[in-house]
Order: structure tokens, then C-alpha cells, then sequence
């Protein structure tokens, strides 16, 4: 990361962008996680034309189908169309995973600032709450929370965001200590600006690499995680083409539809497979220390 | 070394007090009077509504409702479930031992899997066998777990019937929920393994045994092994709290009658005694056993002990 000694936030001149697509197409795992996640957004957007169906079109007289012309991934209890589903469920999918790790990434980024830079009473009171969260399982403390707020997505949503933001905390924590030592901090700071301009507009800037690489990382898990408990019947509710709802109505039917238990886990895990493997190209580009 | 076990220690009360606290600020924030539970205001007089709530300690304030709790907690009382009646220690102790079944041989079969693969791949280091290894596992850590134990119901329950789908019917019902914890999470232990022993074996010390002329296979397994596990033995007691909140998911999935199947139902029927005390358990679990893995972790290395005692 450069760090220009100058009044102004270093900003990243739009030469360097090049080299970095270079690298990027360069990198394997990235250009794979990157095809099979355009295929899911085309899918999402196109949701509309693609489906061959709505997927809440019932059609009782075909339930249980199987796989065959017409309905190429079967029907569910209701004669509902699968593959519509699935099609459709692609976007609760991505969304739901965007906006956990845009609730999780904002208070962890937040948190871990306001930690790393001042330091002393913030630091250690900011360390503490990362320690209760991190004193149950994730998936423990999610559902703790779903039951004060009580079921649906949204709910399921917040209670996700709320047991992951400690992960970025730490690691922005310690790059915010690194850096507000540098010369450029310095020198803001000696040119009057306020504390909340030098953590948002000098510091913040420089983290953005790891912000992406920590929050691409943590997409997998917040899909997981939510389609989990969408599957536990605490998120989504039906007749939502959630693909953990329709993994969770398909597993009654495991012996006469099982193709109702395959297609949804596929999709989902064709998904958490781009993400991951975005997620992990991304952290070998930009930042190559992460790598375990 | 003492008093770094007693500051671990220390820390970790304090950790679990301060989740007792959150969860009792929880249940505060719980919208409706816990009288109802209780007592139907419709038809029972006020005036033996006002003496329930003395009796339950519930015309107190806050801080001193919440000692009461604590203490009860520390002697094991944790109230009665909302729903049955049942008294939620009995609840739990009757449940515990199915989720241990599970549990600790998924631990067991996790690192006589995962310890021997990842060392294989670092001392195959670049090698196919070694990308074999990392590829495969890395892979079925992307399979949801609720949708692996369906795969593995398909297979081997419905199509070859080898172990019956769910329930507890004996030892063979274990094979499935146990192989859908292990299965997803072997990824991370082995990629820890591969790491640590790629990195033990650049060490000085290590380059120091050799020079003293010890063998091949003695610096392997005395100098490099024996370092390269003592973050993979951390990790072990770090894995058993995920082990336990993963069978939220797989006991549900398995109707295996443990406690994450009641921690699920407890949720769904807004049953809260039984849900702060699960959870209560469960952090007292996590706490004591990250504790337990710093202890251990600072016992077999020096160095970390140093820079724990330092760092705080």
C-alpha cells in the first residue's frame, strides 16, 4: 500500500488498475469463483426470463414430478416448479449475503477503527465485546438472538451480522495501529484535522484491500450461515424460493422426490464455491500475508 | 506459569459472567411481563398476582433479580422449562449425553484423519498427492453440512440401507450425524497441519538437530511433529464448543434427541429458561475450552506463554 507523505488521503492513481486485471486473469481460483458467480447474477438479474414458471405457481394436478421434459428439475408437494424456484431463490441468495457482510463489515470496520486508533479504554472495551462474541458458536449466539427478535429473514439477517463483525474488528485494529503512526497521519494531524476525518478520510482508505478480502472471505459463510437457519425454519418463510426453505419442505419427501434435496443444495453450493474461491483469489492478489 | 493459569483463568470467569450478563439483559429486553408465564392476569386477582410476584423475587429491581439468577445458575438451579414444566437441569443432563455421543467421536475420527493427511501433504509438499489432499478437502468444506447429512441419508440410508435414516436405534445410527460433522471441517485442520509442519521445518532448532547428526525420521517426528501439532492440539479443544453448536443443525436434521434439538425446539417455543441455560452451558464450555487450549498452547511452547504475558 502506498503511503505518500502529503496533506492529502493517498488515493490509488487509475495507471494501476491494469496491471491488476492482469494479475487478476492471471490467478486461477479468482477467474473460476468469478465465472461461476457471473453465471448466478445473470441468473438473479434474468430471473424473470429465465424461469420457465412464477415460483409460487402452484399446479396440483403435476406434485411430485420428477425430472423429465417440461419440468426439467421436477415439482415439488404442491406442483410447484423446481427449477423456478431455485431461479428465483438466486436472488434472496445474493441479497441476503450482501447485506450481512455490509451490516457486519460496517460495524466491524467501525469498531476495529475506533479500537486501533485510539487505543487504551476504547481498545480494551472494544477486545472485551469481541470476547463474548466470540465465547459462544456463531451459529449459537445467531440463534439466541433470533429468539429475542423472533424469526424471518431480516431478523436472521441481523442476528448473522451480529455474531461475525469481530473478525474484521481484529484485523482493521491492528492495520489502524500500523498506520496512524505513518508520516501522512502525522501530518494531518498536525495540519488540525479532526480524529474522526484522520480514522475515515487518511486510515480508512488504506484498509480497503483488506476490507475486501475479509468481507469476500466472509460471504460464504453469511450465505451459509442464513440458508441454515432459513433451513431451521427460523428465516425465510414459505412459500419464499429460499433454497434453504425448499431443501427444508424437500427432505419430507426424501424417498418419492429426492431430486427435491439435490438441486437446491447444488445451487447453494455452486454459489458458496464462486465466493470462496473469488474470496481467496482476491486475498492471494491483494493481500498475500493473509494467506494461511 | 502459575500466574499465567491463573490470569487465563481469571479471564475466562469474567468472559462467561459478562455473557450471563447479556443474556440476562436478553431476556429483560423480551417484550411481554413474565408473570404471564406464570399466571393468567385475566382470571387470577390482582392482589395474588402482586404475592406471585414477590414469591418470584419479580418486584425487585433489576441488579438484584439478576444476583438471584446468577447464583441459582452457579448452584445448577436454572429454573423450570416454560413449556413442560420440567425442571431445566434435569432437561439438559438427560440430553448432554446424546450430544457427546456425537461429538467427541466426530473429534476423535476428525484428527485421526485430518493430522496424518496434512502431514503426509507437507512432507509431499508440491507434489499431486499433495494437491490431491488439499483440493478434495477444501472441497467439503463448501458442502453445507445440513445438505451433506441429506446426501449421506439418500446414499446410505434409502439407496443401500446400510444405517437407518434418523433417530437413535444404537450404535449404527451414529455413523451418519457423525460423519456430517467431521466430514466439512476436515479441511481446516489439514491446511493447519500442512502449515505448521512447511513452517516448523524452516526453524533454526530444526536445522540444529540435523547438525547434531540426528537422523531423517528422528528430526521429523521428535523436532518437527512434535512443534507443528501444538497449534493443531489447540485447535482440538477449540473445535468441541463448533462440534456442539454445529448439532444444533444435524441433530434436528437426525431428529437425534440431543441438545441442540432442544436448544431448537426451546427457540421455537420461546421457551427461554431452557434456551439461557443451554447457552449458558454452551459458553461455560467454549470459555473453559479456549482456556484449556491457551493453558496447553503456552505449556508446550515457550515463546507464546512470553508473548501472552506480555501482550496484555
Amino acid at each position: 500500500m502506498a503511503s505518500t507523505g502529503g496533506t492529502r488521503p493517498p488515493r490509488r492513481s487509475p495507471m494501476r488498475v491494469w496491471p491488476l486485471v492482469r494479475v487478476a486473469l492471471g490467478n486461477g481460483q479468482l477467474v473460476v469463483g468469478a465465472i461461476l458467480l457471473l453465471v448466478v447474477l445473470l441468473i438473479a438479474v434474468f430471473a424473470e426470463s429465465l424461469a420457465p414458471r412464477a415460483y409460487d405457481a402452484m399446479d396440483l394436478t403435476n406434485r411430485l414430478r420428477a425430472p423429465g421434459p417440461g419440468m426439467l428439475l421436477g415439482t415439488d408437494q404442491f406442483g410447484r416448479d423446481t427449477l423456478s424456484r431455485i431461479i428465483y431463490g438466486s436472488r434472496i441468495a445474493l441479497r441476503v449475503g450482501l447485506i450481512v457482510v455490509v451490516i457486519e463489515g460496517v460495524l466491524g470496520v467501525s469498531l476495529g477503527l475506533l479500537a486501533g486508533y485510539y487505543g487504551g479504554l476504547a481498545d480494551r472495551m472494544i477486545s472485551f465485546l469481541t470476547d463474548i462474541t466470540w465465547a459462544l458458536p456463531p451459529i449459537v449466539l445467531a440463534l439466541a438472538i433470533v429468539t429475542v427478535l423472533g424469526p424471518g429473514l431480516n431478523n436472521v439477517m441481523i442476528a448473522i451480522a451480529l455474531v461475525s463483525w469481530a473478525g474484521y474488528a481484529r484485523l482493521i485494529r491492528s492495520k489502524a495501529q500500523g498506520l496512524k503512526n505513518m508520516p501522512f497521519v502525522e501530518a494531518a494531524r498536525a495540519l488540525g484535522e479532526s480524529d474522526l476525518s484522520i480514522m475515515f478520510r487518511y486510515i480508512l482508505p488504506n484498509t480497503f484491500g483488506l476490507i475486501v478480502v475479509v468481507a469476500s472471505l466472509s460471504l460464504p459463510g453469511a450465505i451459509l450461515s442464513t440458508t441454515a437457519l432459513s433451513f431451521l425454519g427460523l428465516g425465510s418463510q414459505p412459500p419464499a424460493p429460499d433454497w434453504g426453505v425448499i431443501l427444508s419442505e424437500g427432505i419430507r419427501f426424501l424417498y418419492d422426490a429426492p431430486f427435491l434435496s439435490i438441486f437446491p443444495g447444488l445451487a447453494l453450493v455452486w454459489t458458496v464455491l464462486g465466493f470462496t474461491l473469488l474470496g481467496e483469489g482476491l486475498r492471494d492478489i491483494l493481500d498475500p500475508r493473509m494467506k494461511a | 506459569m502459575l500466574e499465567y493459569v491463573a490470569r487465563r483463568l481469571a479471564m475466562g470467569v469474567l468472559t462467561v459472567l459478562a455473557v450471563t450478563v447479556v443474556l440476562f439483559l436478553i431476556m429483560q429486553l423480551m417484550p411481554g411481563d413474565p408473570i404471564r408465564l406464570i399466571a393468567d392476569p385475566d382470571r387470577i386477582p390482582p392482589h395474588q398476582i402482586e404475592a406471585l410476584r414477590r414469591q418470584w423475587g419479580l418486584d425487585r429491581p433489576a441488579h438484584i433479580q439478576f444476583i438471584y439468577w446468577l447464583v441459582n445458575i452457579v448452584r445448577g438451579d436454572f429454573g423450570r422449562s416454560i413449556v413442560t414444566g420440567q425442571e431445566v437441569r434435569v432437561l439438559i443432563a438427560t440430553r448432554m449425553p446424546f450430544t457427546l455421543m456425537l461429538a467427541v467421536p466426530a473429534l476423535l475420527l476428525h484428527y485421526t484423519l485430518a493430522v496424518p493427511l496434512g502431514l503426509l501433504a507437507a512432507i509431499r509438499s508440491g507434489s499431486r498427492l499433495d494437491r490431491a489432499i488439499i483440493v478434495t478437502t477444501s472441497a467439503l468444506r463448501t458442502i453445507p453440512g445440513f445438505w451433506l447429512a441429506i446426501l449421506l441419508m439418500l446414499v446410505f440410508a434409502i439407496n443401500l440401507r446400510w444405517f437407518p435414516i434418523s433417530g437413535y436405534q444404537g450404535p449404527r445410527s451414529l455413523v451418519l450425524p457423525v460423519l456430517t460433522l467431521t466430514l466439512p471441517m476436515l479441511g481446516g485442520t489439514v491446511r493447519l497441519t500442512r502449515a505448521e509442519v512447511l513452517e516448523t521445518i524452516r526453524e533454526p532448532f530444526v536445522l540444529t538437530a540435523y547438525a547434531k547428526g540426528l537422523t531423517h525420521n528422528a528430526v521429523r517426528l521428535k523436532h518437527v511433529l512434535r512443534n507443528a501439532l501444538i497449534p493443531v492440539t489447540v485447535m482440538f479443544f477449540l473445535a468441541l464448543p463448533w462440534l456442539v453448536g454445529g448439532s444444533v443443525i444435524i441433530e434436528n436434521i437426525f431428529a437425534w434427541p440431543g441438545m441442540g434439538r432442544l436448544l431448537w425446539t426451546a427457540i421455537t417455543n420461546q421457551d427461554l429458561p431452557v434456551v439461557q441455560g443451554i447457552i449458558v452451558i454452551i459458553a461455560v464450555l467454549t470459555v473453559g475450552a479456549n482456556t484449556i487450549g491457551d493453558v496447553i498452547s503456552g505449556m508446550l511452547d515457550p515463546r507464546i506463554r512470553i508473548e501472552l504475558e506480555e501482550g496484555r
